[in-house]
């Protein structure tokens, strides 16, 4: 690696001037990330700003109302390690402690994994399923916008200059609502998402008020299956309106040839995924309150 | 040449202070710098765990930890498991359970092996099968690797009982 | 043998070298430090294949920090000669060429420049200043692309050599060779079904977790001196000494602790380059190869395309055999297609036989052994043809190669003819075992069987034995230990002098210490190491009887030693009381031992495996794995069981996921620990293992050997585990998740 410069702020302040000084800085979270690509010459950078002294990126606090204020910086083991989490939202929990394995885990956050912005990350389907915000301060104070409209192009965000994300907000759960994120890797840890559904029903009388659905490494970037959405919202919850559900993820589906699969098999495993996901999540959203 | 960086942190309960560039690992620290080359690098990008250190009562990968990053921290190594003349049940286990053969994940399991025990300890082979996925042998297949971590969480249970 | 009662072969001590593994006090090559020590880094090809122009290092040596670059040129000018480098004749050139690129570029990994500096990064910063022209050629990347007329030619003096006659034909071919045992067309003429059918296998890796490493001091006396983690020192010293033009004895090697080998360490590729490195430098400079270099510049082992076609007769009597076997060498002649022609029908007793096998180069890393290499490819080959003819013939898996089983007295297509073997007794164990028979029930799940050989290696060994005054010895020997090899070999010296193990005090030493040792590989190093041990121990046991004699004012004839105690009439004296005695009695007791043993005997070995399959996503799951194999006599059984799991899991990785996955322009795109798929501990079950002990009259314990045969049978008996449930034949390895799903759509269409 080249030499790089090191700073550790304390606020959310410091690092914006850092970022604004250095437009070519790299932030630093778990590193995951952001080491490998920098040996790899993948990245370059001349300061890395590791921003795990900023409390605010710190914080993994829920509320009943406003939901769960995941911090940009907090390790995926915080995450499955939380009582309050594993409760409210099994589903992130799942997550959390799927990404890599246990030493990944130990410092991997999923806001590094959304900044990462690659095609195949784990927590994003999920986090848009959720419908979570991403909160970014920068030079003209904070700013929110939804997670879908978080990545523009694979390994690419929203991110401008001076600019960092502080904290993801998921909405309090929903009375009779279930998630679930299921992924395809051919090993059983440690693999990069050969495709990925992540899903969100809310019932009403064995019907759908909501299903969002998104799917991992079949597009250039995460993927908000928004159609879904309005096809489901008012039908009754059977095997025919699931799989139609799975149709419509496959069609949505723009997957390309690499070596973790196929265009074909990727658009498979889209229906696939997207059906036990559902299936999954309609079972936990009969269980809810 | 740009300046290197004092680092003062905690390593096997003692204090240590060294320099190094940002831009080197904490592998590399404790390897080149430190002289504690009991942990391993296998593939420096995450996926093996042969360089497997505890901070801060995290296991992680010290291939993608900055030296930088441990200001202030608690770091264990292998060389921090025994205690004193005294192994570890953890490596009498793996010696009697044939546990290694050319030892170089060694280290790496062992470290990530005893932080599992530490919070759970009475784990199921699931458990430790999950627990132990970031870490990679090639040699062994597992098999006694697995009944060795069991047999340490007997040996720590007739030790309190 | 395998019925005598010994006191040490057959238990289970710890392991000397434990302590100091299991602590991360033990030294492997990448741990050392010396004083003035620079760091080398190792510029390589991006391409697959293209003419080297021009190399200007100018711009890295100016480099601050940079103390030396080096290319090709900085070999000594010496003639071009062939060489003989422990695998048969090859020309220098391309010996050199895999170390350092002489005119060519023969694949993405080829080593091309080296660089040492006073820091890692600085090296590798510098690297990248090196300016090489290179004129980009095509690639060919498997054997039948290469074999093609007007295909891209690697080496314009390659000319292929066709049963044992040079052809003078230029072509990527270096060698084709036929064995032919009775009348192949009158056995398929006899036979009542014959299935013949192609399979293709993608490279592979070795996959040990450290990788190359290697410190080199050219000292102003004019000695090398190279430290290293290699599977055999001695072949680095011949190797690193033919390279550099000087004479054997001026370049020392020892061997550091070994993370893994597998085969794979046992070509020689930074020693040479680090040594060059010293002598510009007049400094130690330490080379240690990142994960992306293991994958692209070392040995992998060869891909193949293969046709297997078995001919029967309804009764299950196999009437002929043929197979073809074309191997990627990788950039340098010398595919392991050799063995694999050896071992393609080696578990079968069959009159009719013919095996084509062709050795071609291609635009991939030069490849080298691993564990058993060449016999995975066959037996995933034989095993699934055979699989199908039980089928179709309505005969159990097992029960059909117990009716054609190879026994002593059956003579291989390639010329030897069987001593005493194991066969029937491990088809007949892995029959009774328990998992056999247990009900599989369940859909989408299946068993599968297979069976492998590995025919095992002498070679030469030197020991040395002295004994303390208390009555421990110490024991010199050369074979690296990779897998627990200074503990089994202790033992068998152990068991000779009838001393615990734990009295016993092996230590593995460089090449200036011990008589020449070839390497420790070929499921030899227990087998031949132990056994010049023993005749170390023998030598120990003349000397001492004749210092009891001494004492004892009688004949040495009438001394006997038996469980560690000696006597003569009704007098005795422990092994450590005599010791104790041997400064009065003459002096120092040094027993050594020099071997080059003939009587290697071979291994079989087999799996019953149990798998589920997912029918929508093509994923398989191991659920029950049984290991059976004919170790001869194992000297420590826990580490004959490990090398048994190790062996499998490294088939179950070979038959599912890993690959070289290649661009079409000849680059590994998946060159890391993420993509190149190796199985975590979630991804296998316990395995369960069977010894067999039908002992081998070669040697005086009876060893086998063990190391290889296990990762022979695996993707076999996985394949036909695949084909029950979900009743698709895979012909193509690895069998991942979209490879079997195309399979099942093909079927269902």
């Amino acid at each position: 690696m080249k030499w790089f410069d090191y700073a550790a702020p304390a606020s959310v302040g410091e690092a914006v001037g850092l970022l604004t000084a250095h437009p070519n800085a790299r932030l630093l979270a778990g590193g995951t990330d952001l080491l490998v690509q920098l040996r790899s010459g993948r990245k370059e950078t001349d300061l890395v700003v590791d921003i795990k002294r900023i409390p605010e990126l710190n914080a993994l606090q829920y509320d009943a109302k406003a939901g769960l204020t995941l911090g940009a910086a907090v390790p995926c083991y915080r995450i499955y390690g939380d009582a309050t989490v594993a409760r409210h939202y099994p589903a992130l929990a799942e997550v959390a402690a799927l990404i890599g394995g246990t030493q990944i885990q130990g410092r991997a956050s999923i806001g590094g994994n959304l900044c990462n912005a690659a095609p195949s990350a784990d927590s994003v389907p999920l986090l848009i399923a959720l419908g979570a915000t991403c909160r970014i301060a920068g030079t003209k104070g904070t700013r929110e916008i939804p997670v879908e409209d978080f990545c523009t192009a694979p390994g690419r965000n929203v991110l401008q200059p001076g600019e960092l994300l502080v904290s993801l907000q998921i909405p309090a759960p929903k009375p009779n609502s279930g998630a679930r994120y299921l992924r395809f890797i051919p090993r059983n840890e440690m693999d990069i998402a050969v495709a990925g559904a992540g899903v969100e029903v809310v019932l009403e009388n064995g019907t759908f008020r909501s299903a969002r659905i998104a799917l991992a490494s079949v597009a250039p970037t995460p993927l908000f299956v928004r159609e879904a959405n309005q096809a489901l919202t008012g039908k009754p919850v059977n095997d025919s309106t699931i799989a139609a559900a799975a149709d419509a993820a496959r069609s949505a589906a723009k997957p390309i040839t690499d070596m973790r699969g196929t265009a074909d098999y990727r658009r498979h495993l889209c229906a696939v995924l997207t059906r036990r996901a559902l299936e999954t999540a309609i079972q936990r959203a009969r269980e809810s309150r | 040449m740009p300046a290197k960086v004092r680092v003062q942190t905690t390593i096997n309960g003692e204090q240590t202070e060294f320099l190094c560039e940002p831009r080197q690992s904490l592998l590399e620290c404790l390897r080149d710098v430190l002289g504690l080359t009991g942990t391993k690098e296998g593939c420096n990008d995450g996926n093996c765990g042969a360089c497997t250190v505890m901070l801060d009562d995290r296991v992680v990968t010290s291939c993608l930890v900055l030296g930088v990053e441990a200001e202030g921290a608690q770091i264990t190594t292998i060389e921090g498991i025994a205690k004193g003349n005294e192994l570890d049940p953890l490596q009498r286990s793996f010696l009697e359970n044939a546990a290694l053969q050319c030892g170089i994940c060694t280290p790496g399991f062992i470290v990530a092996a005893k932080a599992l025990l530490d919070h759970e300890p009475n784990p199921t082979e699931d458990q430790i099968r999950l627990w132990l996925a970031n870490n990679l042998c090639r040699c062994t297949g597992y098999d006694k690797i697995i009944h060795a971590v069991q047999q340490a969480a007997a040996y720590s249970r007739e030790a309190r009982a | 043998m395998s019925t005598e009662q010994y006191t040490v072969v057959g238990t289970r001590p710890v392991r000397h070298d434990g302590v100091d593994k299991v602590t991360g006090r033990a030294q492997y090559g990448a741990d050392l430090q010396m004083a003035g020590l620079l760091y080398g880094y190792v510029l390589r090809s991006p391409h697959a294949h293209a003419r080297i122009k021009r190399i200007d290092t100018s711009k890295a040596e100016k480099f601050p920090g940079v103390k030396a670059v080096i290319t090709a040129a900085d070999f000594p000018p010496t003639p071009e000669r062939m060489v003989d480098l422990g695998e048969g004749d090859t020309p220098l050139s391309y010996a050199r060429g895999n170390v350092l690129a002489g005119a060519k570029a023969l694949y993405r990994g080829h080593a091309i420049a080296a660089v040492a500096a006073t820091s890692i990064h600085v090296a590798e910063e510098a690297a990248s200043l090196i300016e090489v022209d290179y004129e980009v050629l095509p690639a060919v990347l498997t054997a039948p692309e290469a074999m093609q007329d007007g295909a891209s030619i690697l080496h314009e003096d390659l000319r292929t050599k066709e049963f044992g006659e040079q052809t003078g034909r230029v072509s990527n071919v270096s060698e084709h060779f036929r064995h032919t045992m009775g009348d192949i067309a009158a056995g398929f003429a006899e036979a009542e079904v014959i299935i013949e059918r192609e399979f293709n296998t993608a490279t592979v890796h070795q996959g040990y977790i450290e990788p190359h490493n290697a410190t080199a001091l050219w000292n102003n006396d004019g000695r090398v001196l190279v430290w290293c983690s290699t599977q055999g020192a001695f072949v680095v010293r011949d190797v690193t000494a033919c390279l550099l033009d000087v004479p054997v004895s001026h370049v020392r090697v020892t061997p550091m602790e070994i993370g893994g080998g597998f085969g794979g360490k046992i070509p020689v590729y930074i020693e040479p380059v680090a040594a060059l490195l010293s002598k510009k430098t007049g400094k130690p400079v330490k080379i240690v190869m990142s994960r992306k270099d293991v994958f692209e510049g070392t040995g992998p082992t060869p891909g193949s395309y293969m046709k297997v076609k078995v001919g029967a007769r309804k009764d299950g009597r196999i009437t002929a055999a043929q197979a073809y076997l074309a191997y990627e060498a990788g950039a340098y002649p010398g595919a392991m297609v050799g063995p694999g022609a050896m071992c393609v029908f080696a578990a079968y007793d069959i009159a009719n036989v013919v095996i084509d096998g062709f050795d071609v180069v291609v635009n991939k890393p030069s490849t080298a052994a691993y564990r058993a290499p060449g016999a995975t490819n066959a037996a995933f080959a034989t095993e699934t043809v055979l699989d199908e003819i039980a089928e179709k013939l309505g005969i159990d898996p097992l029960d059909l190669r117990l009716k054609n089983a190879a026994k002593e007295g059956t003579r291989r297509a390639d010329g030897p003819k069987y001593r005493r073997v194991g066969c029937v007794e491990v088809l007949e164990a892995m029959k009774n075992h328990p998992h056999y028979s247990a009900p599989l029930g369940g859909p989408n799940r299946g068993r599968g069987v297979a069976i492998g050989f590995w025919f095992n290696v002498g070679l030469p060994s030197s020991c040395n034995i002295s004994v303390t005054a208390d009555g421990t010895v110490n024991l010199v020997e050369g074979s690296t230990d990779i897998g627990g090899t200074r503990t089994s070999i202790a033992m068998q010296a152990a068991e000779v002098l009838g001393i615990p193990a734990e009295a016993v005090r092996p230590t593995v030493v460089d090449t200036d210490s011990i008589g020449f040792t070839a390497v420790t590989g070929g499921s030899r190093t227990t087998f031949a190491t132990g056994w010049a041990a023993y005749e170390a121990a023998q030598d120990v046991v003349r000397q001492m009887k004749e210092r009891a004699a001494k004492l004892w004012e009688t004949d040495a004839a009438s001394v006997t030693l038996e469980r560690g105690v000696f006597r003569s009439g009704e007098k005795s004296m422990t092994f450590a009381e005599l010791a104790s005695k041997i400064d009065q009695t003459g002096g120092p007791v040094v027993g050594r031992g020099a071997v080059n043993p003939k009587g290697a005997g071979g291994s079989f070995s087999g799996n019953i495996v149990d798998v589920e399959v997912d029918p929508e996503t093509g994923k398989v799951t191991i659920l029950r794995f049984t290991a059976v194999q004919d170790v001869g006599k194992a000297i420590h059984p826990s580490y004959v069981e490990g090398q048994m799991q190790g062996g499998s899991a490294q088939g179950i990785g070979w038959a599912l996921n890993e690959e070289y996955y290649m661009s079409r322009d000849g680059s590994m795109m998946n060159s890391s620990l993420l993509d190149y798929r190796m199985p975590t501990a979630l991804d296998l079950p316990m395995i369960d293992t069977v010894i067999v002990e039908v002992p081998n009259p070669g040697h005086p314990f009876g060893v086998r050997g063990v190391g290889e045969a296990n990762i022979v049978p695996p993707p076999g008996a996985i394949a036909n585990a695949i084909y029950r449930a979900a009743g698709v034949r895979m012909r193509r390895l690895p069998m991942n998740p979209p490879a079997i799903m195309e399979a099942i759509w093909s079927q269902r269409d």
